[in-house]
């Protein structure tokens, strides 16, 4: 269903000087700030926690539980800001950092506010040049505005916010490995347990990692009440929500639409958003959350976007990208494409992500090249089971963190679907294999 | 009573298996389930390191009451009502899989790998893992070992990346020169560019790899690890007493390896300590004995060696011209063969085993004692007083790091340098040499300190008072020679001060060479008899065992160098003992040997001092002689025979023993045991040595043991049991079986006795005739000469590797020595007019040496600091052995 939900978070896209100060003032700007602090803590916090805003990173985890889950009067305790959005066909939060740096900040502010925070960190994904000049240059404008630092607006509240680079990790994208990197290590993720962020995170103190999108909402919501904010979506996924659709659709792009009550259809058919499929060709399948996440086909087009609803059909919306696969794709190449990705960023920590994924792709590779074995595709379901015990949604885990799974989906997903390619591309590489003369004459010469 | 029988106060119950165990509070589930008898495989964990959870081996299926998953029990602690299972369906997946997984790009050169035969991946693919693997694409290729350090090679393709060495070198070693780069499948161990694994820990992590991707350029394809036999025995490269395992093949050592005890060493080795085992089959071990003809030293048969020997000691005109240098490398059952030799039988007391870089017997033996243990206390105080540990004890610097870094263990640091130490301190004060006893007297003190002294701004020293002073028990003090520039009463007069103010205070001494501590316990010290007693006090006791006394107190070694100088000393005995490169004073030890009318050795390879000999008598040394050894705690561990001697080399005790039957006194020695079971029940401190040895406590013994001591009035023999024996209620006579301990000279014979016994301290007579242990003697503070602003004070400290024929006889080991330098703090530079790297003289009255500068803002201005015993430019060349601190000037070399 399309509905005319407002644009909470991209509202400001259209203006040519949205990543500017005055242009954010102009249009409202810091004003949930100013407000906020007339209301107090936990106010702000109830707000969030009425809104029911679900995180916007992968996991979908409550924002407002999430703030609750550091232990009580252990300080300090940090904001960590997840800007490291590496998840292949994922680019809504690169957006609201160039085109809405401010909205960002004020949402940190907002958050730190209601969290008793005094120090956040903005990581920002290496590879994002313009992102990280403009937060940098809002930070600035921002700090000499008085929005950040000390005794904010006069009041007792007091923020500094610190801009940290990437250094190029998709991995750092979980949030201990972002942890890990922010306090100057390699980007390996931490154990969990024992090493919840919320109770034990950056330096070892309790800390809030949020991503870039679910913070932008927060400005919004306090303006407008936690209620108004509820109002909108379905089930458990309210308000409105980032989608970013890429592949072979007519019209590529980021969508924000109402969360929960939007289509798939709608969103990759309709002509103001992705625009229907390139050539009118049929689909064949889809990405529905993330490179991570299980593929969706035909017969689930008029699923909702909403949470509970993919997670139960046996993916997930993750970080709200849909990859949209048209009929004329090689399933092999497609999953091959994928696995490969995870295997190229697999941080190495533990053996079944870093010899397990490149050993999958590695398989996959062979088959594509006209190498495969039959018994090759138990071996992949196989290999995936030791990375991914039973191979089960949401998926269980040999690993520390979640990476190696992730190589795991696309395997499942496509043999499942699309087994007879698989087996058809085995067959005709057995068979191109035998029909090659052998050459006789070589073979002798040595003796 | 079974162990599990009894909850202990925290314990936690957790089911493995079925079975119900109680774990410790915080206890790792895989460390519960070894206890309790499951082992569960493992790579990168490791007891003594922090886990990480990255092999993933570990895994078990675990139920804390959310149903059962696959957790890595290596993090996870036990808590009430877990359930593991190690051997479920899930688990044996597991564990095939990750297997496969280590093993998918491992090469398979298990037959050329030295890590063969005794490989945990090797063995626990055999115990968990897949019959075959699946993997039939091309493996990682890397290029084949590289050196990542003078002594380690590092095969990449081998690493299965386990975080075992790299975590070594950061957390326990504090060297982060390995890490891993690269990332995913191309991850690999490697160092920063042109930047090696210099750490003197380096072989630690060979020998925790558990796959053969670090190995070691001494043991590299030298044996298989079915060929080799192995004996435990204690490290005798300096004086921690480390414990080791001797691996030989074909009666050949070829490796040491650090065993885990608890109180010392945690299983770690330094790179001496380790590579040392090349010195036991070096060429320049002697393999006969050696006698000075016209030409030269020659072989000799032993016959004849010993008959000389034997002979010049005889021709010497008195018992006082007789002098004897060295014992710390021999064993506890050398040294006493030695002492009684020199003591019992020749009555000479000019006897000393350290070489005027050591401390005074009674400063050792005499001051309240701590363990390595007790220094290193959880929450402890420690004030450092001595040389850099990490260059002279390093496993003892281990420790300290580990309480410094983990446990809390507050560390105050009182040295004329910075050390390596240094950056673990909460306060580090650096006085001008010879004057450290006045700040040690004042960081004592409880009023705030407002002035500046021995060159240390107030602040600073109030930082470390306050330091010590915020101890919330009795402190810890290791105690020793913080330079060999500096005289020994520095250091006595700064222990004098602290436990005159603070009594409780408890000590260990950082002496170095690695029997020193039992060669005193044996009496190789003037004024000293074996077993922690004095001359005086002890005569009588020993007298009946004893066929003669020293009649007066000796001289130490600069007294016997000074004496043979001035053409008193007749004969200068050396056991194992290199005065000339050792000793602080070189102009004395030179002029010393030259003096003495005849010079003796008993060694086990030439060295400079030894090659002036007109005797020498080869020695068995390590891992050639059966014994025991006393480290600086005093802790006595055993000695263990794995090869036979070079040539007809033999054990110094049996040398002792021949050269006394040609004097007309049998030793009464046949076997080290015998020496052992004399020891044990002559030496007061270590009185029923050789029972508590043959429980054979691998930690060691520490003594003097929590004994009864009795006597048989009726055969007035003294009897020892120990304190598990029954004694009656009212403590007056009790029956019980006893080994006759002495008795007269067939006490060795009679296998027990068993009559009426009476606990001696009831016995006036016998408890008094007891010599009480040597006590430590204060002494006043020291007075340092005025400072002269156109010199430098000399500070001389050693480093881990040197000239010293140890290290030479390791050819792995020799280069390590980093060559003479003189260290000044950059502020220095200009109005010297030196440069880093330029050459420098450094100049006393007496002699000038000419050195590298370095640059090194550890050192204090108006202190020149350099290293002893090096190559080119001798420390002990500019210091002389009267003079309470040595000034230097330094110039410009030409």
């Amino acid at each position: 269903m399309i509905t005319d939900a407002p644009r909470i978070i991209t509202s400001r896209f259209d203006n040519a000087d949205s990543f500017t100060l005055s242009g954010y003032e102009a249009t409202g700007g810091y004003q949930a700030l100013r407000k906020a602090l007339g209301m107090g803590p936990a106010a702000v916090a109830d707000e969030v926690k009425t809104a029911t805003l679900l995180g916007r990173g992968g996991a979908g985890f409550p924002a407002g539980v999430k703030w609750g889950l550091a232990p009580e009067n252990v300080w300090p305790r940090y904001l960590v800001v997840n800007g490291d959005e590496s998840e292949p066909g994922t680019y809504k939060d690169r957006l609201l950092m160039e085109r809405d740096p401010h909205q960002l900040i004020e949402g940190v502010l907002l958050a730190c506010y209601a969290i008793g925070c005094g120090q956040a960190f903005l990581y920002v994904r290496g590879e994002m040049p313009l992102a990280q000049e403009r937060i940098a240059a809002a930070l600035n404008d921002a700090y000499a505005a008085g929005y950040i630092g000390k005794n904010i607006l006069g009041s007792n509240f007091s923020v500094d916010i610190v801009l940290s680079w990437g250094a190029g990790a998709y991995i750092v994208g979980e949030e201990t490995a972002l942890i890990e990197s922010l306090e100057g290590n390699r980007g390996m993720p931490r154990l969990k347990p024992p090493f919840f962020p919320a109770a034990k995170g950056l330096y070892m103190q309790p800390t809030i990692v949020n991503n870039v999108e679910t913070l932008s909402n927060l400005p919004w919501i306090v303006t407008n009440g936690g209620e108004a904010f509820a109002a909108l979506g379905a089930e458990t996924s309210r308000g409105t929500r980032m989608f970013a659709v890429s592949g072979h659709v007519k019209n590529p792009g980021v969508f924000e639409v109402e969360y929960g009550v939007t289509t798939f259809r709608d969103l990759i058919y309709a002509p103001q958003y992705a625009g229907g499929i390139l050539g009118d060709r049929a689909l064949k399948a889809y990405i529905p959350g993330g490179a991570s996440a299980p593929w969706f086909f035909e017969e689930h087009l008029d699923l909702p976007l909403e949470k509970v609803t993919v997670d139960r059909a046996g993916s997930m919306l993750g970080s709200g990208a849909v990859v949209v696969m048209d009929e004329t794709t090689d399933a092999v190449k497609a999953c091959l494409r994928v696995v490969r990705f995870f295997a190229r960023e697999s941080c190495g920590k533990c053996a079944p992500c870093r010899e397990g994924t490149t050993w999958l792709e590695k398989i996959l590779q062979r088959i594509q090249d006209g190498y495969g074995r039959p018994s090759d595709l138990d071996l992949l379901m196989d290999v995936s089971d030791n990375i991914s015990p039973g191979i089960a949604w949401p998926p269980k885990q040999t690993t520390i963190c979640p990476l190696g799974p992730s190589a795991v989906s696309p395997i499942a997903s496509a043999l499942q679907r699309f087994r007879p390619e698989f087996e058809a591309r085995i067959a005709q590489a057995e068979e191109a294999r035998h029909s090659v003369p052998v050459n006789i004459s070589k073979v002798s010469s040595h003796g | 009573m079974a162990e599990s029988d009894v909850t202990p106060i925290d314990g936690v119950a957790v089911e493995i298996n079925g079975v119900e165990v109680i774990a410790h509070k915080g206890e790792l589930l895989i460390d519960a389930a070894e206890r309790t008898g499951t082992y569960i495989p493992r790579f990168c964990y490791h007891e003594r390191m922090n886990p990480v959870g990255m092999c993933r081996m570990c895994l078990v299926e675990v139920d804390t009451g959310r149903g059962p998953a696959l957790q890595p029990s290596c993090m996870l602690e036990c808590t009430p009502g877990m359930k593991a299972d190690t051997e479920s369906a899930v688990t044996k997946k597991a564990q095939d899989g990750i297997l496969e997984f280590l093993l998918a790009n491992h090469p398979l050169d298990c037959p050329v790998c030295d890590k063969g035969g005794e490989c945990p991946l090797q063995d626990q693919t055999m115990a968990y893992g897949p019959g075959e693997s699946r993997f039939v694409e091309e493996k990682r290729h890397k290029e084949k070992p590289i050196p990542i350090s003078d002594l380690v090679l590092l095969d990449r393709e081998r690493c299965i990346l386990c975080d075992r060495c790299t975590r070594f070198a950061k957390e326990v070693a504090g060297d982060p020169l390995i890490h891993f780069i690269h990332r995913g499948n191309n991850t690999e161990v490697n160092t920063f560019p042109d930047e090696p694994f210099a750490s003197y820990f380096s072989g630690n992590t060979v020998q925790i790899c558990p796959v053969g991707a670090l190995t070691s350029s001494t043991y590299r394809f030298k044996a298989r690890p079915w060929d080799l036999e192995t004996t435990e025995s204690t490290c005798q490269t300096c004086s921690v007493g480390c414990r080791i395992s001797i691996d030989s093949s074909r009666d050949q050592v070829q490796r040491f390896a650090g065993v885990d005890i608890d109180p010392v060493n945690w299983g770690w080795l330094c790179d001496k300590g380790r590579f040392s085992s090349e010195v036991v089959t070096s060429d320049a071990r002697l393999s006969e004995p050696l006698v000075r003809d016209g030409s030269g030293l020659v072989p000799a048969k032993w016959s004849d060696a010993l008959n000389r020997f034997a002979k010049a000691l005889d021709n010497a005109s008195s018992a006082q011209s007789i002098g004897v240098i060295g014992g710390s490398r021999l064993t506890n059952e050398d040294a006493y063969a030695w002492s009684k030799f020199f003591k019992g039988v020749l009555a000479t007391d000019n006897v000393d085993a350290q070489l005027g870089d050591g401390l005074p017997a009674h400063v050792v033996l005499g001051l309240p004692s701590a363990t390595i243990d007790e220094v290193c206390a959880p929450g402890g105080t420690v004030l450092l007083l001595g040389p850099d540990v990490k260059e002279e004890l390093p496993v003892l610097f281990l420790r300290l790091r580990h309480a410094a870094v983990e446990d809390r263990v507050t560390i105050v640091e009182v040295s004329p340098r910075s050390t390596g130490v240094t950056s673990l301190t909460k306060a580090s004060v650096h006085p001008r040499p010879g004057e450290t006893a006045d700040v040690v007297a004042a960081l004592m003190s409880s009023a705030a300190i407002d002035r500046e002294i021995a060159g240390v701004a107030a602040a600073e020293l109030e930082a470390a008072r306050a330091a010590l002073a915020a101890a919330t028990g009795p402190i810890t003090v290791v105690l020793g020679r913080a330079s060999l520039a500096e005289s020994a009463s520095v250091t006595v007069a700064a222990a004098s001060a602290i436990l005159a103010a603070r009594p409780d205070t408890t000590f260990l001494s950082a002496l170095r060479r690695s029997n020193v501590r039992g060669a005193l316990d044996m009496g190789l010290a003037p004024g000293l008899l074996p077993g922690r007693v004095t001359l005086e006090d002890g005569a009588e006791w020993y007298s009946e065992v004893w066929p003669s006394m020293p009649a007066a107190v000796g001289l130490d070694t600069e007294g016997i160098l000074r004496a043979a100088a001035d053409g008193r000393i007749d004969v200068l005995v050396l056991l194992g003992a290199d005065p000339l490169s050792d000793f602080t004073d070189a102009d004395l030890a030179e002029r010393g040997l030259t003096g003495a009318r005849t010079v003796l050795s008993v060694d086990t390879a030439l060295n400079p001092s030894s090659k002036r000999a007109d005797i020498v008598l080869a020695a068995a040394g390590f891992a050639e002689k059966a014994g025991t050894t006393t480290n600086i705690e005093g802790r006595v561990s055993t000695l263990s025979q794995r090869v036979t001697p070079p040539g007809t080399a033999r054990a110094d005790w049996m040398l002792a023993a021949e050269v006394s039957t040609r004097l007309g006194t049998d030793l009464g020695f046949e076997s080290f045991g015998d020496v052992l079971a004399e020891i044990s029940a002559v030496a007061p401190a270590y009185l029923a040595l050789d029972q508590a040895i043959a429980e054979g406590s691998p930690d060691g013994v520490m003594l003097p043991l929590d004994v009864v001591v009795i006597i048989d009035e009726d055969d007035e023999d003294i009897v020892i049991v120990d304190e598990t024996v029954t004694v009656s209620q009212d403590g007056a006579e009790v029956d019980v079986t006893a080994d006759v301990v002495v008795d007269d000279a067939d006490a060795a014979d009679s296998e027990s006795t068993e009559g009426l016994i009476e606990i001696i301290a009831d016995d006036a007579d016998v408890a008094g005739s007891m010599p009480p242990f040597v006590q430590f003697t204060p002494i006043q503070m020291v007075t340092a000469p005025p400072v002269d602003s156109y010199s430098f004070r000399l500070v001389a400290s050693r480093k881990l590797y040197d000239q010293g024929t140890l290290v030479q006889s390791a050819p792995s080991l020799a280069p390590l020595a980093p060559g003479s330098t003189v260290s000044l703090n950059p502020w220095e530079f200009d109005r010297l007019g030196v440069a880093t790297g330029g050459r420098a003289i450094v100049r006393t009255a007496k002699a000038s040496v000419n050195v590298t500068v370095q640059s090194d803002s550890g050192v204090p201005r108006g202190v020149a600091a350099m290293i002893v015993n090096q190559a080119d430019g001798r420390v002990s060349d500019l210091v002389s052995a009267d003079e309470l601190v040595a000034e230097v000037r330094i110039e410009t070399a030409p």
